[in-house]
């Protein structure tokens, strides 16, 4: 184990456990330090694929492909992306595709770039809009629990689900002119 | 004004689908939207073929998703250049993957055939092989000739890495030939192909 994971919160090493219980085989992303922890851990992972994406919208149709396929995937991404996914989620309702997203929140506590903000307060209404369940955590201990729950909502129930995962639990970026 | 290479096609998209797929019998085909969906669909219907009535850009990720899934089995993607235009960042993200398995097949007719006909970037300057090659699919080339559906055909059966033909079609308005557009129907009819559960 890196010096990294070892000093990763307890909660990131949570989602990770939650993709391997729930037998997650591709898990692509547009990264965010949120999502780093499982990135690296998916990254060393055999029995995993990491595949990063230029845009987060290919992250919609690749998981898509996925489930075609036989293989369960999740999307990785921050609040921002949400709003690159728009059309693309309309192959999840046409297809009634099982789809899990588990999305960073930016813009919402102690947010230092006001650039983040807009789509951060329609983070969850967009989602909702285009028809997908969304569920947020925001105590470190609940994170885990809740993944889970997405995954088997999608997995075993169909249903397109993102998890939010609050601002507050990554902390107040340190911002430090050079 | 326009500098295409399918400005002199002369190559007919749907013999050209239709050579490509009977000798491709097993191979799991993803459409992108319009013209290329018809095509697929006029050279006879199949289990193994997913159309897509809509999420344009997201054919060639479907193909990945499913080439990581599958990676035993012929992936084709047929699509078209707007919608290949449109998830670019696709091709480079397939790049960095490199799955032995997935062909995109671009029927270029250098238009946005379904909407008007109006001039695609593929008419105004992008070389979308060339683009393909830079993004790291070194096996990416152009098809001018009918005959060299051969060469397609041995490319997605050798499956020594992603490939890119860009295929440079006639821009004619053909007539119609509309599969299901029940998307559901579509994905479990396909899944089932591969023995899995239809959900």
């Amino acid at each position: 184990m890196s010096a990294d994971q070892s000093t990763a919160p307890v909660w990131q090493e949570d989602i990770f456990k939650a993709l391997k219980a729930a037998n997650i085989k591709q898990v692509c992303y547009v990264p965010d330090a949120g999502h780093a922890h499982v990135i690296r851990r998916v990254h060393a992972d055999p029995d995993m694929r990491a595949v990063v994406l230029t845009t987060e919208e290919e992250g919609v149709a690749m998981t898509s492909g996925a489930w075609l396929g036989g293989q369960r995937a999740v999307l990785l991404m921050q609040s921002s992306g949400v709003g690159n996914c728009i059309n693309m989620m309309s192959l999840l309702q046409s297809c009634r595709f099982p789809f899990v997203t588990l999305v960073t929140m930016r813009g919402e506590y102690a947010e230092f770039n006001p650039w983040q903000t807009p789509m951060s307060k329609a983070t969850q209404g967009s989602m909702e809009l285009m028809g997908i369940k969304v569920l947020r955590a925001s105590r470190p201990e609940e994170v885990g629990d809740i993944v889970g729950a997405a995954l088997d909502a999608a997995f075993e129930g169909g249903e397109p689900v993102a998890v939010l995962l609050s601002q507050s639990l990554i902390g107040r970026k340190k911002w430090v002119s050079k | 004004m326009s500098n295409l290479k399918s400005n002199a096609a002369t190559i007919e998209r749907r013999e050209f689908v239709t050579a490509l797929l009977n000798e491709l019998p097993k191979a799991l085909v993803i459409t992108g939207l319009g013209s290329s969906c018809y095509d697929v669909y006029a050279a006879g219907d199949r289990d193994r073929n997913f159309y897509l009535w809509g999420a344009m850009g997201g054919a060639a990720m479907i193909g990945l998703g499913l080439a990581i899934a599958q990676p035993n089995e012929q992936v084709v993607v047929v699509t078209g250049d707007g919608e290949q235009l449109m998830g670019l960042g696709s091709l480079s993200t397939i790049g960095a993957q490199q799955p032995k398995n997935l062909t995109i097949v671009i029927l270029d007719n250098g238009h946005f055939g379904e909407t008007g006909m109006q001039y695609s970037h593929t008419n105004l300057g992008t070389d979308l092989c060339a683009v393909a090659k830079a993004c790291g699919i070194q096996n990416s080339f152009q098809v001018s000739d009918a005959k060299d559906v051969s060469k397609v055909v041995q490319t997605v059966r050798a499956a020594n890495g992603p490939a890119v033909a860009q295929v440079f079609v006639k821009a004619d308005d053909l007539p119609r030939a509309l599969p299901s557009r029940d998307g559901v129907y579509i994905k479990n009819r396909f899944r089932q192909s591969l023995g899995l559960a239809p959900f």
